[in-house]
C-alpha cells in the first residue's frame, strides 16, 4: 500500500432520496418534497429548501414552512434500489466502481482521466452519460481519498494532485459528518478542518478515542482506505439470434435446447443452478412473449427445452389456458430466444437424496408427469400444498407441477388439541378436522327450508328464523335434514370491500347419510364442500 | 420420514434389494394399505398390476372419495407416487388428515379428451393411479389400460363404473356421528364397504370401518356451537362412545375397524 491516498473520482447525486421516491414511486421532484424518517426530514428537494425546509426539523415544522409540502417515508431499500442503473451506467465507462452509498459512488481516477483524456473530460462524460441513461443529475469531484473527493463533489470542484490538504483545510469541522463531534470541536475553538488537522494525533486519539483519531486522518487529508469496488454481478443470460426467422414449434424447442445446454455449461461453471428461469423470444416484428417458469429442482436441458415448447405452443395456439382474449397470435416468426436464470442458488443446496424419496421411482414419477404435462399443457397437472384458510378451498392451493410448493395463506392444517404453531397465523373461526374429501370449485345453490315450508333465514345476528327441515339441490327431491350444527360465522377481509366477505357456515347431514358444508351468503344457501 | 424409520427392519425387509438385481417392476410387490381394510383385499394390499375398482355408492357421496383416499394413504405414507386423474373436487384437506403424502400426489383435474392417452402415460411412471371414470369407455379401452398396469406394476384404481376389475370395492352405508339438531358437529362416520371380485375375491365380504375415526378429532372440545334459535334440549349429550378398534391401529388413526371382516 502506498502512502499518498487514491487518487479518487465521486460521483454525488443531490438529494439521491428526493430522487429515488421520484424514481420509484412517482414522486415528481421538481415539487416540494421531504423524505422523513422517524419524523425528522432527511432530505428534501430544491423547491421545499427555498420554502426554508432544512433537515432534522420535524414533520409538523417542515409542514409549517411549506404548507404544500409532499411527504415521502424513508426506505433505504427503495433509494439502493433506484441507485442501481447509475451504478450501471457508471460502469459501462469505467471500471471498478464503489457504492459509497446509495446517490454516491466512487472509482478511482487513474484510469478513466487516462482513457477519457483529463480529469476535468472524464467527470463531464460521466455526467453526461448519466444524465442520458438515468435522466439523474449528477456532481463529480475529484480528490485525493473518498472523503475529499466527497466534499470536492458537493461543489463540483478537482482538487489538483496534492491540494486536498489545503482544500479541507478551508472547510467548517461540519463537513466531518459527525455532529456531536462538530459541536464539541466547535466549543474547543476548533472551527475548520484545517485546525483540527493540526492537533497533534496522539492528543486527539487521548482525547476523543478512535472515531476521533480516523476523522482527524480524514481532516489532514490522509485517506488511506481503498475502494471496496464492488463485483458486477456475472452475466449469466444466454441468447440466440436467427437470421431465418424460426416459425415451427419444434424448431423452437430444438432451438431452445441448445440454448438451456449453454446456459446449463455457464451455470456449472460459476457453480450455480437457477430455480427460476426466464424465456423470453421475441418476433421479427417486435413482438415480445416472457414469462418465468418456477422449478423447485434443476432445470434439466430438455426440462428448458420443454418449457420452451410450452410457453411457445401456448402462444402460437392464441389461447392462454385461461380463455379470455388472451394475448395476441404472433405474426412472424422467431429471430430471438433469451433463457434469463433468476433465483439463482449455489449448485451445492441441491443435493440428491441417497435412497427412498428421491431415488428411481421419483425420477419415474417425473418423467411420466412431465410426459402429461406435454400432452395436456403445463397448467394440467398439479400438486396440492395446504395452508392457512378458513373454508376448504381457501386452504389448498394447486401448484402446476414442477413449481415451487408454497402456500396461497401461511399456516398449515388445523391440528386436533394444537393451536396455532408459533408465528403462524390461528386463523379463527376455520372449521376442525375431519375436512371435507370433495370440495366444489364452484358451491352450489342450494335451497333450505323449515318444517313449515317456508325458507329458512339467518339473520345479521346469527338469529336463525327456524331450524332447517328439509334440502332441495338444484330441482332434485327435497332431501330430510337429521342433524345440522352452526351457523358458524366468518367475516372475512372486510377492510377490502371489493373481497369481503361475511358468511355463516352450517354442517348439515341428510336421511341418506350424506354430509354436507353449506354456507350462507347475503341470504343464499350455497353446498362449499361434501363429507364424501 | 421418522414415521417409517421407526417401523424397523422388519418393514424395510420387503423394501430392500440390491443394487444389481432389476426393478421387479411387473413384480410380486404388494403396497400396503391401511390394516383394517387389508381383510377386504384377497393380497392383503394393493398388488402391483392388479385394478382396484371403488364404485360410486348409493346413494352417491356416502363415502367413496373418503373410501379411495384411505386405500392410497398407507402406500403413499409408504414413499409411493400416487395419481389422480379427473377429479375437480378433489380434498386435499382430507387427503392429508388421511396420511397421503401431497408432494408425493399429482393432481390432473381436467384431462379432458385425452383421458385414456393420460393414464397410460402415469401408469408408466405412477405406482397408483385414481381415476374417476369418464362416461363414455369403451371395454376395449379399460382392458387396455387395465393390462398395461399389469404389465408396468402399477395399480389402477378406477372410481365410479368398472367392469373386469380385480376387486370392486363399493360403499354400502355411511352414517355419521356427532351431528345433532342443532348442535354438535361431524365427528366420525360408520362406514360399510363391501368387496366383490375375481379369483381369490370371488366371496363377497363386508366390513365396517370408521371412516374417517373420531381419532382425529377426540381431542377438539365438545362445544364448538350450539345455534341461537336451534332447540337446544340435552345440551350435552356425549357422542357414542369410540368403536371397538384393532390392536395398534387407534394409535395412527382416521379408520377404524368396527364390524367383523
Amino acid at each position: 500500500m502506498t502512502d499518498a491516498p487514491v487518487r479518487t473520482l465521486l460521483l454525488w447525486c443531490p438529494d439521491w432520496p428526493v430522487l429515488a421516491a421520484e424514481v420509484v414511486d412517482g414522486v415528481p421532484a421538481t415539487g416540494p418534497v421531504a423524505v422523513l424518517h422517524a419524523n425528522r426530514v432527511v432530505a428534501c428537494s430544491e423547491r421545499a429548501r427555498v420554502e426554508g425546509v432544512r433537515r432534522g426539523l420535524r414533520k409538523r415544522e417542515a409542514q409549517g414552512r411549506c404548507p404544500q409540502l409532499t411527504v415521502v417515508e424513508y426506505d433505504p431499500g427503495r433509494d439502493a434500489r433506484a441507485f442501481e442503473p447509475v451504478v450501471a451506467a457508471v460502469e459501462e465507462l469505467v471500471a471498478g466502481v464503489e457504492v459509497v452509498r446509495p446517490g454516491a459512488c466512487a472509482v478511482a481516477a487513474r484510469g478513466p482521466s487516462r482513457y477519457l483524456g483529463g480529469e476535468e473530460a472524464a467527470a463531464e462524460q460521466i455526467i453526461e452519460h448519466v444524465a442520458q441513461t438515468c435522466a439523474v443529475e449528477a456532481q463529480v469531484g475529484i480528490a485525493d481519498g473518498v472523503f475529499a473527493a466527497g466534499l470536492a463533489a458537493r461543489t463540483g470542484r478537482v482538487v489538483p494532485p496534492g491540494g486536498t490538504p489545503a482544500f479541507l483545510a478551508g472547510l467548517p469541522v461540519e463537513a466531518l459528518g459527525r455532529p456531536a463531534l462538530a459541536d464539541l470541536l466547535r466549543r474547543l475553538g476548533v472551527r475548520t478542518l484545517g485546525d483540527f488537522a493540526a492537533l497533534p494525533a496522539g492528543d486527539v486519539l487521548a482525547r476523543f478515542g478512535f472515531d476521533g483519531a480516523l476523522t482527524h486522518r480524514l481532516a489532514a487529508g490522509r485517506d488511506h482506505r481503498p475502494l471496496a469496488v464492488r463485483r458486477p454481478p456475472a452475466d449469466l443470460t444466454v441468447t440466440a439470434e436467427y437470421d431465418e426467422p424460426v416459425d415451427r414449434v419444434d424448431a423452437a424447442a430444438f432451438a431452445g435446447r441448445a440454448l438451456a445446454e449453454q446456459l446449463h455449461d455457464r451455470l456449472a461453471g460459476h457453480g450455480l443452478a437457477c430455480t427460476r428461469l426466464g424465456i423470453e423470444a421475441v418476433t421479427a416484428h417486435g413482438q415480445e412473449l416472457h414469462r418465468v417458469w418456477r422449478h423447485d429442482g434443476l432445470l434439466t436441458a430438455a426440462a428448458i427445452a420443454d418449457r420452451v415448447r410450452w410457453q411457445l405452443d401456448g402462444w402460437l395456439t392464441g389461447s392462454n389456458g385461461r380463455g379470455g382474449a388472451g394475448r395476441a397470435r404472433p405474426t412472424a416468426g422467431i429471430i430471438r430466444l433469451r433463457l434469463i436464470p433468476d433465483g439463482v442458488i449455489a449448485q451445492a443446496g441441491l443435493q440428491p437424496g441417497l435412497w427412498g424419496e428421491t431415488g428411481e421411482e421419483r425420477e419415474r414419477a417425473h418423467r411420466a408427469l412431465s410426459r402429461v404435462q406435454g400432452i395436456l399443457g403445463p397448467e394440467a397437472v398439479f400438486t396440492a400444498v395446504l395452508g392457512g384458510g378458513r373454508s376448504p378451498a381457501d386452504q389448498v392451493r394447486l401448484v402446476p407441477w414442477g413449481d415451487e410448493r408454497l402456500p396461497a395463506r401461511p399456516g398449515g392444517p388445523p391440528r386436533p388439541g394444537e393451536s396455532a404453531r408459533p408465528g403462524e397465523p390461528p386463523w379463527p373461526g376455520r372449521l376442525p378436522p375431519p375436512a371435507p374429501a370433495v370440495v366444489l370449485p364452484t358451491p352450489l345453490a342450494a335451497v333450505v327450508h323449515d318444517a313449515d315450508g317456508e325458507p329458512v333465514v339467518v339473520s345479521a345476528r346469527l338469529r336463525l328464523s327456524a331450524p332447517p327441515a328439509r334440502l332441495t339441490l338444484d330441482a332434485a327431491r327435497p332431501m330430510e335434514i337429521t342433524g345440522w350444527a352452526g351457523p358458524w360465522p366468518v367475516d372475512e377481509r372486510w377492510w377490502a370491500p371489493a373481497e369481503a366477505h361475511r358468511r355463516a357456515r352450517f354442517q348439515v347431514g341428510l336421511a341418506n347419510g350424506t354430509a354436507l358444508l353449506l354456507v350462507v351468503e347475503a341470504g343464499r344457501w350455497l353446498v362449499e364442500a361434501i363429507y364424501d | 420420514m421418522a414415521g417409517h424409520m421407526v417401523v424397523g427392519s422388519a418393514a424395510l425387509a420387503g423394501l430392500v434389494r440390491p443394487a444389481s438385481a432389476p426393478d421387479p417392476a411387473g413384480g410380486h410387490r404388494v403396497l400396503p394399505v391401511a390394516p383394517e381394510l387389508t381383510g377386504l383385499l384377497p393380497s392383503r394390499g394393493l398388488r402391483r398390476g392388479s385394478t382396484i375398482a371403488v364404485a360410486a355408492g348409493q346413494p352417491r357421496h356416502n363415502g367413496g372419495a373418503s373410501l379411495v383416499l384411505a386405500l392410497l394413504a398407507e402406500a403413499s405414507r409408504a414413499g409411493s407416487w400416487c395419481a389422480v386423474v379427473g377429479v375437480p373436487t378433489f380434498g386435499a384437506g382430507a387427503a392429508a388428515e388421511l396420511g397421503i403424502a401431497l408432494d408425493r400426489l399429482a393432481l390432473v383435474p381436467n384431462p379432458g379428451p385425452e383421458w385414456a392417452t393420460v393414464i397410460a402415460a402415469l401408469i408408466d411412471g405412477v405406482d397408483v393411479v385414481v381415476t374417476a371414470v369418464p362416461a363414455a369407455v369403451s371395454a376395449s379401452v379399460a382392458n387396455r389400460l387395465a393390462a398395461r398396469a399389469r404389465q408396468r406394476g402399477s395399480v389402477l384404481v378406477p372410481y365410479g363404473r368398472w367392469e373386469g376389475a380385480d376387486v370392486t370395492l363399493q360403499v354400502v352405508r355411511g352414517a355419521w356421528e356427532g351431528l345433532g339438531p342443532g348442535r354438535g358437529r361431524l365427528r366420525r362416520r360408520e362406514v360399510t364397504v363391501s368387496a366383490r371380485g375375481r379369483g381369490a375375491a370371488a366371496r363377497p365380504k363386508e366390513i365396517k370401518v370408521w371412516l374417517p375415526d373420531d381419532e382425529l378429532t377426540r381431542v377438539i372440545p365438545r362445544a364448538v356451537a350450539s345455534a341461537v334459535g336451534g332447540p337446544t334440549a340435552g345440551r350435552s349429550r356425549p357422542v357414542a362412545p369410540p368403536g371397538r378398534t384393532v390392536a395398534g391401529v387407534s394409535r395412527r388413526g382416521a379408520l377404524t375397524l368396527v364390524g367383523p371382516a
